[in-house]
């Protein structure tokens, strides 16, 4: 199986920051790449997601569950094999995503909710 | 209230919509006119992905928005009407002649299209076509986000 990637789509910079921030956390590079909408109708996104993804199996990591970045990447999955969508993504997420890339897109993915999720917690005062 | 917002915008649903105009609005309902979309359930319940579930979502073909528009310019509540392309918003007004106003949201860049303002690109025959609206008295503007200043169509068609 080959490893997987991943693809952060997202509004503005905010994927290009998290792939900076993996990185500098992990020193893991080449693991994430990043997909911004800005300036792009759905053409153009779709035509930037498919450069980013290339061949072979990905998760796509979405910043929200709705809009063009979601609406595009599960247009994208739809007519794909082994590409998996996850929305909300967060640093917690990736960072054990770029750990754990050896399983199949869907596992990852699944992996990705969990991990992304037990981040998100209010902190006692 | 009514429908607040004629919106063309290349995206459809999307954050720009949804909370920038939605949120300001106090929006209730969304009518998306598309042929394609209203013929795909696939792509409607992706739409519906990304609104809350406070406000409604309603998919229609032209030819429905043209019969159903009376009712939702009567809805007391506050509705945004979305278009994905300048042809849409053309076959509308020409079918609904209560279309007075447009706001182009976002057309982006297409081989063909050059760009009249950051987030508007169109051919010269989009141009073209938006003029001829307002030949027939529909305002027609350029804003993407409500604190944005609205362009005037002298300034990018």
């Amino acid at each position: 199986m080959s490893e997987l990637r991943g693809i952060i789509v997202s509004h503005a910079a905010v994927a290009q920051a998290l792939v900076a921030a993996v990185a500098a956390i992990t020193g893991i590079e080449g693991a994430l790449t990043p997909v911004s909408n800005e300036g792009c109708g759905t053409e153009a996104l779709a035509q930037r997601l498919s450069q980013a993804v290339g061949t072979g199996p990905a998760v796509l990591f979405v910043d929200l569950p709705g809009g063009s970045c979601f609406t595009s990447s599960a247009r994208y999955a739809r007519q794909h094999a082994e590409i998996a969508v996850v929305t909300g993504v967060n640093l917690a997420m990736l960072l054990d995503f770029v750990f754990h890339r050896d399983v199949a897109p869907d596992e990852a993915a699944r992996r990705a909710v969990d991990a992304g999720g037990k981040a998100i917690r209010v902190t006692a005062a | 209230m009514t429908l607040a917002l004629y919106r063309i915008d290349d995206r459809l649903i999307h954050g720009q919509v949804v909370v920038g105009w939605g949120q300001p609005l106090n929006v209730s309902f969304i009518v998306l006119v598309d042929d394609e979309v209203r013929s795909s359930d696939w792509e409607q319940d992706l739409y519906r992905m990304g609104v809350p579930p406070n406000i409604e979502v309603r998919f229609a073909s032209v030819d429905e928005a043209a019969r159903e528009l009376a009712v939702w310019e009567a809805d007391p509540r506050v509705g945004i009407l979305l278009v994905g392309d300048i042809d849409t918003a053309v076959a509308l007004a020409e079918r609904a002649p209560q279309v007075r106003r447009f706001n182009v949201g976002g057309v982006h860049h297409r081989a063909g299209r050059t760009e009249r303002l950051r987030f508007v690109y169109l051919t010269d025959d989009e141009a073209r076509k938006l003029r001829a609206l307002v030949a027939r008295g529909v305002d027609v503007t350029a804003q993407d986000v409500p604190t944005a200043r609205a362009v005037p169509i002298s300034e990018f068609a």
